[in-house]
């Protein structure tokens, strides 16, 4: 049993020990280890390939554009979600688009790992989800790990992707602990950490954990619920979650991001799109449209949890036994 | 001139020819540059090379100018009338490893790279030829075996791109080159990336292309303090050279990519010059003081090319005459082959460059 950040630790140990390509660099990655302690040890272990760099976001995203060109593999860490702002020039207009603009000349291996999410009382500006804003970039991968083996197997595929990756921490999940794993695992594929009949309830990072923890509730009053972790959101895994809720006919999709926008209705979209026969609820369980607060009762309040979710499933099977009578 | 020797994936579309670890698999950038004055011993024919990249530069332009008046080029092209020197001396500077990063007013870059001017041409006529493919158009074009990593739509992109390939050059040799405009100066992307590659040492070369205006704007007022104060704050070697000189571009260039290369760090050049065209699309053409173009077409790089090497070597003359009519017949064709190639076929070209799901993991 490891946890999340000795994963993504060892993966970046492994990547960089297999390939000399690869670099890391970031705020605070090599002496100190990183802010959140994900690196740490690596600058003993792999000494100028691991390097510190001043606080400039555009300099850094658009320097590991340019190694990514220029033949390397870098790894840059932005310290939190919300700086990713600085960074979509680099990602957004040059990285995505290259594969494509060149004609298939190259494409620009870089992976952008960053810290995301709520609830570590760090306010509006530190405590985001980029994942929506980047939804719609073609030419952009996003990984969103939940558990400890995950993280480490897809941070070893994200650094092999000719591709650039967007690679998303959960603060909350560093700690988390699991099995170990950094055997590649494929980008695009989701998981089913629990099954059920009744409903499928899809999520990624914190949302899945809670998924099972409501569902583990549900259980005891004979409700059944699949959880799915999407694992990567860009591109999601349409055929799984497709299988699933044609098993089940229910879905309920849970993101901590706000609701306008989001990745969850993306998920609602294309399931309604397949046509499948009998479906007979579609629910998103979401964050408010409005900027995250500071204080913890309201931080509390805001997020989805347990609770709510399992609040949410018993709404959507009520909605569907009052529309029977 | 010979292989760079490092690997540089050129594919057709597929991630299989991007290079593997090893780098096997891998073709080679770079090309022989058969009009590139280095690989001309006589210097009296080096300089009438150089003439010949200058005179190419400008007619392409003209060229593009004229199919983008008749709607046969599409959108937004960016001319660099007037700041040949600039691309041609610095272009003509670089050696095998090196890579260069240019703007949306990229076309002189491009050529003065060695990039086919065909190619080039049916990019922006939006055709299947083009460098890339028609997917590009006039401000984005890459062309990986001319060493051309991209032309930037960004103000700073370009400086950006640099710094990064530097990253990666130091380690394998080589020196990355930075094209941009005094309006860059102003982004965030510079002052970033130029303290950043000064921290870690990295062999770039920045050239600042002064034309004196950010789009209709004069850079004076927009920009506080002067250009070369901005690296000199940071201990970059800076130095102004003559933008319309191309012999005294080359020779900043020469030095820059010397000391670039032997370690010395990042260094900065700031050409001043002057844009004859427009800015593009919807410029109101009202912002140059009077005089002004009149005054910088006296010194029209061109002009200065044809005046020293009529006074350095006085035997030339008939062969400035006859580069100016192989050159006038290589546009022509290019013109011809540029025309007359395929517009790409949409049902077989939408959905190539969708992100796969079974790819790009080795």
């Amino acid at each position: 049993m490891i946890d999340f950040r000795t994963a993504i630790r060892d993966a970046l140990d492994q990547e960089l020990a297999r390939d000399d390509q690869v670099v890391l660099f970031g705020e605070d990655v090599a002496f100190a280890g990183g802010v959140f302690q994900a690196t740490a040890g690596l600058l003993e272990r792999h000494g100028d390939r691991v390097f510190d760099t001043p606080i400039s976001e555009l300099a850094l995203a658009g320097a590991a554009f340019g190694a990514a060109v220029a033949g390397m593999r870098p790894v840059v860490e932005i310290m939190f979600g919300d700086f990713m702002t600085l960074v979509m020039d680099s990602l957004v207009n040059q990285a995505a688009k290259y594969w494509s603009l060149s004609n298939g000349q190259r494409s620009v291996p870089m992976v952008v790992r960053t810290t995301v999410g709520a609830g570590g009382r760090f306010g509006a500006i530190h405590s985001q989800n980029p994942a929506n804003w980047l939804m719609s970039v073609p030419g952009l991968k996003l990984v969103a790990p939940a558990f400890p083996k995950d993280a480490g197997g897809l941070l070893v595929s994200s650094i092999r992707d000719d591709d650039p990756v967007l690679f998303l921490e959960h603060k909350r999940l560093y700690s988390v602990k699991g099995e170990r794993s950094i055997e590649p695992a494929p980008l695009g594929k989701a998981s089913i950490v629990k099954e059920g009949g009744d409903l499928t309830l899809v999520s990624v990072m914190v949302g899945v954990h809670h998924g099972l923890a409501a569902a583990e509730s549900l259980r005891e009053e004979g409700i059944g619920v699949e959880v799915v972790d999407l694992r990567t959101l860009r591109p999601w895994d349409v055929d799984t979650v497709l299988a699933s809720v044609d098993k089940t006919k229910r879905l309920v999709v849970v993101d901590e991001g706000p609701r306008t926008g989001g990745w969850p209705a993306d998920v609602l979209a294309t399931v309604a799109e397949a046509d499948l026969s009998g479906i007979v609820t579609m629910r998103r369980v979401t964050a408010p449209d409005e900027p995250l607060p500071y204080s913890p009762p309201l931080e509390d309040a805001f997020l989805p949890n347990p609770t709510t979710i399992a609040e949410a499933v018993r709404e959507a099977l009520g909605a569907e036994a009052r529309s029977a009578r | 001139m010979g292989s760079p020797g490092y690997e540089f994936a050129v594919g057709g579309g597929s991630k299989s020819a991007m290079p593997s670890v090893s780098g096997q698999d891998a073709q080679t950038i770079g090309e022989a540059r058969t009009w590139a004055p280095q690989t001309v011993e006589d210097p009296r024919k080096a300089d009438l090379e150089l003439y010949r990249a200058l005179k190419r530069i400008r007619s392409f332009e003209e060229l593009t100018r004229s199919l983008f008046q008749r709607g046969e080029v599409f959108g937004s092209v960016h001319l660099c009338i007037g700041q040949e020197a600039v691309s041609v001396g610095v272009c003509t500077a670089i050696e095998p490893p090196d890579l260069v990063a240019a703007t949306y007013r990229g076309h002189g870059h491009a050529l003065a790279l060695g990039v086919d001017p065909a190619g080039l041409l049916a990019e922006m006529m939006g055709k299947t030829t083009g460098t890339c493919g028609g997917r590009a158009g006039s401000m984005n074009v890459i062309d990986l075996r001319h060493r051309l990593i991209g032309c930037f739509g960004i103000v700073g992109g370009s400086i950006a791109a640099a710094t990064g390939a530097a990253l990666a050059l130091r380690r394998k040799g080589g020196v990355a080159v930075a094209f941009f405009g005094d309006g860059a100066m102003n982004q965030g992307y510079s002052y970033e990336c130029l303290n950043l590659a000064k921290v870690q040492s990295l062999p770039v070369v920045y050239v600042c292309e002064n034309n004196q205006y950010g789009e209709f704007t004069p850079y004076q007022a927009v920009t506080a303090g002067s250009i070369l104060g901005r690296p000199a704050s940071l201990d970059i070697p800076a130095r102004q050279v003559d933008g319309n000189d191309v012999w005294a571009v080359r020779s900043a260039a020469v030095e820059a990519l010397e000391a670039a290369r032997k370690g010395d760090g990042p260094q900065f050049i700031e050409a001043m010059t002057y844009r004859f065209s427009d800015h593009g699309r919807g410029d109101p053409v009202r912002y140059r003081a009077p005089g002004e173009m009149e005054a910088w077409k006296a010194r029209d790089p061109l002009l200065i090319a044809r005046q020293w090497i009529t006074r350095s070597h006085p035997e030339s003359d008939t062969e400035l005459f006859e580069i100016d009519a192989a050159v006038a017949a290589e546009i022509e064709e290019v013109r011809i082959a540029a025309a007359a190639a395929p517009p790409p076929d949409p049902a077989a070209r939408i959905g190539e460059f969708s992100v796969p799901l079974d790819e790009g993991l080795r």
